[in-house]
């Protein structure tokens, strides 16, 4: 089963919006040949984690090998990517369709093509990918299989003339489907004699195996038992398992040119394995990577805290097992006044850091406070070193500083119409600088640069409540510009909590200022001593409020037999006094300060 | 103060009631028949076993209180005070006291119990607007209020009532109006306490329910404020939280709660603080009047346990208790009452910052919680306590 003829192999991934039928339509296919017996089947097959099934997002790159007797007599071998599907692991899904040759575009009969569908497409296309349309849930009633078609050649200018037409659902052709991929997609390129290089596509942490690293054969052959060397790191490691996912893990004695496959080599944590590398044979190696490697970096920080300060150990433990399985995110200790010992995190995007956050209290049960993310500064000081802010905490002080730059995203954003004036509203709150606004039927597509601190601060809560949800948004990474920048520190009681501080541009200072004082007030009970709350820069207060001392607390009556209950009872007020945080004579609970972070992110 | 003997205050508590009130988590118990004879003999039997472990000492007042210890038979209040004058040594002018509620049937009763030798007629008029009362669950109306306080001030030298405000709906202006009124019908001293919810109470069940809401902190300061100003009209000031008397008219027996002297508690569930060979004695008595009643004939007292305060818990209660009081704390009573100084027991800092505030002040050497501070006084024991 290796060795299998270049001509009859197709690798292909499918690009679609989240809910257009992506994980069903692999399902489908899994299941019309057979790959996975009935009685093994179970709905988004691929989807490994407990957090990809529920959201319906695919984290890591997977592949299933399907053998396909297609109509012209021949067997094939279908290897489907799947591959992650959001902005934040841009970079992930590259390389994963840099392993692919074409693509099946999936887009739902009814709803048309998402501003996600549009990236990921685009992708695709620079990938110099084959790409067959599919309109999916085709028997719905809403579905508009013409209008849809006209859609996906004015916007993505495709030809949707054959798109092929589907239901996922109900199992509607998806014999079409495999036809198309087998008769309309290329087959890879490759030569058994050079020597092996292998895309590393993705890789994952597994308690038995170690690493399983995804791959996709170029050239030569990845065999059992040989060493292999990683050409960005020249780490060597020997090859102790060579297999292909049916999905299940099966294991091959070696994997050829254009094959797609896995192989183990006792290598200890992920972060051994760069997704994008090129594997090469240690004895034999290539001299030429393949194209296109990039490491990781965080675009998003945050602090995480552990709610109950006991717990930081083990949120150091939790953090180290994820990071077995995820390089992209990155943690250093770090210490705030407000919220104790923790960690700041660094992350791909917002819902890589959103993933992380849930997987921490989920598989680990730790309840923790995340502080507003933030994105990364570079700050230029005065004497021209330049460095990388992740807290603005840390920023030094301003009169050292020569000027700041922020990282910009170029975002797209589909909406109907009539949400159209509020989008555009919104995009330019938040400096939006407008590069396109074009009509496809009754939707508008608008491409703005935006500072990605402006999109990390609520922005798409914003936009789903302005739309009604009807908005869909992607964005890329779009260069650093200097900006007006300032941090604005908050003070509780005359006393900075450095958890609350943040960045924002001098023109948004006033008004998040004002914002973050008020929801303080709302949240943090009144007590014995009025407290005011500031926002400040630097010395300059820009926004304050009062909380106003409580006016009445005191026991009605308390005569000789309440005594002893009174007392009993003020020991426990001084023990609850233990979770307060002090800030000078005032103490505010943690949950104010978590209840302000939440609100926030 | 250190040297001379602590002179007494005795508590005592008659458990029963005709209905029980659905704000009130007293030890109160409704019965059908009481065995008025049984429980005499016990109050008795266990005041002999106190006066024993006490020795003679003055005696300073004797409380009845309650549950309705109107209910009582006038003759067992009137062997009671005689066994407690005869068991120690009555200060002049010695206060007595007797909790009353102005039914038409109590009322009745009390010209005997002036003639047993009460002194002090406490009344649980609570409201003297009739959809109050019902709501408040009391039996009598504003009209028997009304009747009971002129009677009760014929016959008794002193008097006070006590009233329950900021109750559902309680506008300003309306309270205002009801305590002009009281004040008019008052002698020297009045009770005016927040409606709170007990936990365990029926309030609290229906509170949690949402059957009605209570006025929130601001609006119970400003009736509290409107309160203190009704009642300055009338020359009674508030020389405890929720307790207005004219000068030397306060109550004897609660300022020794408040002062934190010793104080004797026998029937069922009263509490007793006796500082005795040094040691600061808690006592706890059976709740249930029964099995308090049994456990009296069995060994002579109803204690059901005592614990021996440390000097950081006698300071606690010193302060929380004198706190409530205008004249606030001497630090050297403090200081013979906890057996320790009371600047320990306190966080200087915090202190200093009440000051600032104006919640604490110091007074002729003596620590006292301001207006203003003794409206926010659970606020502020937590903090300013070590």
């Amino acid at each position: 089963m290796t060795d299998t003829p270049l001509h009859l192999i197709r690798n292909f991934s499918i690009i679609a919006h989240i809910d257009h039928g992506k994980s069903t339509l692999a399902d489908r296919l899994i299941q019309t040949t057979g790959t996975v017996a009935a009685r093994d089947m179970k709905e988004q097959l691929l989807d490994n984690m407990e957090i990809e099934r529920e959201r319906g997002i695919t984290i890591k790159a997977q592949t299933v090998r399907i053998d396909y007797p297609a109509k012209d007599g021949n067997t094939y071998v279908l290897n489907l990517m799947d591959t992650p599907g959001h902005v934040d692991f841009a970079y992930e899904v590259s390389r994963s369709l840099a392993a692919c040759e074409g693509s099946l575009l999936v887009v739902d009969a009814s709803q048309g093509v998402e501003a996600q569908t549009l990236a990921n497409v685009y992708q695709a296309m620079d990938a110099n990918h084959e790409i067959v349309p599919v309109l999916n849930k085709i028997d719905l009633p809403a579905a508009e299989p013409d209008r849809v078609k006209q859609q996906i050649e004015d916007v993505i200018g495709l030809d949707a003339s054959d798109a092929v037409m589907i239901s996922a659902k109900t199992g509607l052709n998806i014999e079409g489907v495999l036809e198309a991929i087998v008769t309309r997609l290329p087959p890879p390129t490759g030569d058994a004699s050079k020597t092996l290089t292998a895309l590393l596509v993705d890789s994952w942490y597994d308690a038995y195996l170690g690493v399983v690293v995804l791959v996709r054969v170029r050239d030569g052959h990845l065999k059992k038992g040989m060493k292999v060397r990683m050409m960005s790191n020249g780490a060597t490691h020997t090859v102790e398992q060579v297999g292909v996912f049916r999905p299940k893990m099966v294991q091959v004695e070696a994997l050829g040119p254009g094959e797609m496959g896995y192989i183990t080599a006792a290598i200890k944590t992920v972060a051994d394995t760069n997704v994008g590398d090129t594997v090469t044979d240690e004895r034999n190696p290539a001299t030429v990577a393949l194209p296109g490697f990039k490491p990781s970096i965080p675009v998003v920080w945050c602090g995480l805290y552990p709610v109950d300060a006991d717990d930081f150990e083990k949120l150091r433990e939790s953090l180290g097992k994820l990071r077995l399985n995820d390089s992209s995110f990155h943690f250093e200790a770090e210490h705030s006044a407000a919220l104790g010992m923790g960690y700041r995190c660094g992350f791909l995007g917002l819902l890589h850091l959103e993933i992380v956050q849930e997987r921490l209290s989920r598989e680990f049960d730790l309840d923790l406070i995340a502080t507003a993310p933030s994105v990364v500064y570079k700050i230029r000081r005065t004497n021209g070193t330049l460095e990388e802010l992740h807290n603005p905490a840390d920023m030094p002080d301003p009169s050292l500083i020569e000027e700041i730059e922020e990282p910009w995203i170029k975002a797209t954003i589909m909406v109907p119409d009539e949400y159209l004036g509020s989008i555009l509203t919104l995009c330019s709150e938040r400096r939006g600088q407008q590069v396109e606004l074009t009509y496809v039927g009754s939707r508008a597509m608008a491409v703005y640069r935006l500072p990605l601190n402006e999109v990390v601060f609520d922005f798409y809560d914003r936009l789903k409540s302005v739309s009604r949800g009807y908005a869909s948004f992607d964005y890329s990474i779009d260069g650093y510009e200097a900006g007006d920048l300032v941090k604005i520190g908050i003070l509780v009681n005359a006393e900075p909590v450095d958890a609350l501080s943040f960045m924002a541009h001098r023109s948004q200072a006033d008004r998040r200022g004002r914002s973050i004082c008020e929801k303080l007030k709302e949240l943090i009970p009144r007590q014995l001593f009025k407290i005011p709350i500031q926002a400040a820069i630097g010395g300059r207060v820009i926004a304050r409020e009062t909380i106003s001392a409580m006016s009445k607390d005191v026991t009605a009556k308390c005569y000789g037999g309440d005594i002893s209950r009174k007392r009993k009872l003020l020991d426990k007020q001084k023990e609850g006094k233990k979770r307060m945080r002090q800030f000078g004579k005032v103490e505010i609970p943690q949950s104010a300060f978590i209840a302000a972070l939440k609100m926030d992110a | 103060m250190a040297g001379m003997v602590e002179p007494l205050a005795l508590y005592i508590h008659w458990p029963f009631c005709l209905s029980k009130c659905p704000y009130c988590d007293f030890n109160s118990h409704v019965r059908e028949r009481i065995d008025q004879g049984r429980f005499a003999a016990a109050l008795l039997a266990e005041l002999r076993f106190e006066a024993e472990r006490v020795g003679r000492r003055p005696l300073a007042s004797i409380f009845f209180g309650g549950g309705t210890p109107s209910l009582m038979a006038p003759e067992t209040a009137a062997a009671l005070i005689a066994e407690a004058f005869a068991l120690f040594d009555p200060l002049p002018g010695c206060e007595v006291t007797l909790e009353a509620n102005p039914t038409s049937v109590e009322a009745a009763k009390l010209r005997e119990f002036r003639a047993a030798g009460v002194n002090r007629l406490s009344l649980g008029v609570q409201s003297l607007d009739a959809a109050a009362l019902a709501f408040l669950g009391r039996r009598h109306s504003a009209g028997e209020a009304v009747a009971a306080l002129e009677t009760g001030r014929e016959i008794f030298p002193r008097l006070s009532f006590d009233l329950i405000y900021a109750r559902p709906g309680q506008a300003e202006a309306a309270w205002r109006a009801e305590v002009r009124q009281a004040l008019t019908l008052a002698a020297d001293h009045l009770s005016l306490y927040q409606l709170t919810i007990e936990p365990g109470t029926k309030f609290a069940t229906e509170h949690a329910r949402g059957a009605f809401a209570l006025p929130g902190d601001d609006e119970a300061a400003a009736l509290y404020a409107a309160t203190v100003e009704e009642a300055a009209g009338f020359g009674l000031a508030p020389y405890e939280v929720s307790n207005y008397a004219q000068p030397g008219a306060e109550s004897r027996h609660n300022l020794a709660y408040w002062r934190y002297g010793d104080y004797l508690g026998i029937g069922p569930g009263a509490h007793q603080r006796l500082l005795l060979g040094g040691e600061m004695l808690a006592f706890r008595r059976h709740r249930a009047p029964e099995e308090w009643a049994g456990l009296v004939e069995a060994q002579g007292h109803g204690v059901t346990g005592c614990e021996t305060l440390t000097p950081q818990d006698r300071a606690r209660e010193a302060l929380l208790m004198g706190l409530r009081l205008a004249e606030g704390v001497d630090p050297a009573r403090v200081a013979v009452r906890a057996g320790m100084p009371m600047a320990a027991a306190l966080d200087g800092e915090m202190v200093r910052a009440c000051e600032e505030a104006g919640y604490l002040e110091w007074q002729g050497g003596r620590l006292c919680a301001t207006a203003e501070g003794r409206m926010r006084l659970d606020a502020m024991l937590p903090r300013i306590l070590r």
